[in-house]
């Protein structure tokens, strides 16, 4: 594609730079807030979804040149997003419900919860990259339970 | 070994053909990893307190300074074709294998959490969080090292002898695809907690 004029490409890398740490950011700022229900949701939305989907429109517009291309291109990737969207919702209409005609899904989500609960150490970003110390005396009395179970979904 | 290229013009689209099949490789890995992705919001969707529950136990940093290693490394190789139009190999040259040293360090990175991930007792097996956990981000990675191979064979094999220039365009857009894949998979698995 070289009959258009490149678009500056350091100029769209530091856009895409600042968007980085805006998804980054957003929920960050919703967990020192304190922001919780849907105020939260909205925001980890827009902040880390939204963004990632202007992230992905500036990659593809600029550095990929889909802006540049012939048509075709554009109307290869749209069939395919399409065809994802017909297995999404197609789907959808029974994933999202735990019963239906002649069954029922035997899945309690207390119970998961309870059992990712019991196996997490409080997440990674809260001990950061010191996996070798505090965490072990900590996690021990649940470390069999990981290793030995290897817990079962339900479902 | 060299070989006479036939078809690289008779597109009916217009589009040269090797670009064209790029496209069209695209076009299913969009059906590839949308899938995945799709499977995983439906999930997401219906068990959020478990699944959330199990998304905080990964490493946020590690995540977002692989995707900073992505986002470079597709400007390196947006370089690397800016290069090879001007048929300046030695340019080219250098932007591809800097690509490929950004390739290997996300690799690293993602090698280092995978075991420390491990260590924890989160395997592929500990829930359907981590299976989909570990078969996104894993398929991610042989898209990754497969991109980095193709392009040490045409910066060494092509682009080093002043031939097939067009294929550095062809495999940046796969390097640019494969950046937003991680684009999608690091709020879903990293920030959405």
């Amino acid at each position: 594609m070289a009959g258009h004029k490149h678009p500056s490409y350091l100029k769209i890398y530091f856009i895409l730079l600042v968007l980085f740490v805006v998804s980054v950011a957003g929920p960050e700022v919703a967990e020192i807030f304190g922001m919780e229900g849907v105020s939260r949701t909205i925001l980890v939305l827009v902040t880390a979804f939204g963004i990632a989907l202007w992230k992905a429109y500036l990659v593809c517009a600029y550095f990929m040149h889909l802006k540049f291309e012939k048509i075709y291109a554009p109307y290869i990737l749209l069939a395919c997003l399409s065809l994802l969207l017909v297995f999404f919702f197609g789907t959808a209409t029974d994933a999202m419900f735990s019963n239906g005609h002649n069954w029922v899904k035997p899945y309690s989500e207390e119970a998961a919860a309870e059992e990712a609960k019991s196996r997490s150490h409080g997440g990674h970003d809260d001990h950061g990259d010191d996996h070798s110390g505090d965490h072990h005396e900590e996690g021990d009395h649940d470390g069999d339970a990981h290793h030995d179970g290897e817990d079962k979904d339900s479902h | 070994m060299a070989h006479e290229i036939i078809a690289t013009g008779r597109s009916r689209t217009g589009i040269p053909t090797g670009r064209l099949a790029v496209w069209w490789v695209i076009g299913s890995e969009i059906l590839i990893f949308g899938g995945l992705i799709s499977c995983y919001l439906l999930n997401r969707f219906n068990h959020g307190p478990s699944w959330s529950v199990e998304a905080a136990n990964t490493n946020t940093f590690i995540g977002a300074c692989n995707t900073f290693w992505l986002l470079t490394s597709s400007l390196f190789v947006v370089f690397a074709h800016a290069a090879s139009e001007k048929h300046d190999a030695k340019k080219t040259r250098i932007w591809i294998w800097l690509t490929i040293l950004l390739g290997g360090f996300f690799m690293g990175f993602k090698t280092y959490e995978y075991t420390t991930e491990i260590q924890h007792g989160f395997t592929l097996f500990t829930s359907n969080f981590w299976s989909f956990y570990y078969t996104a981000t894993g398929l991610h990675g042989f898209h990754v090292v497969c991109g980095m191979v193709i392009m040490g064979i045409i910066a060494e094999n092509d682009i080093k002898h002043e031939r097939n220039w067009h294929r550095v365009e062809n495999i940046g857009l796969y390097w640019h695809f494969v950046d937003i894949i991680w684009i999608f998979l690091f709020p879903l698995m990293y920030i959405a907690k």
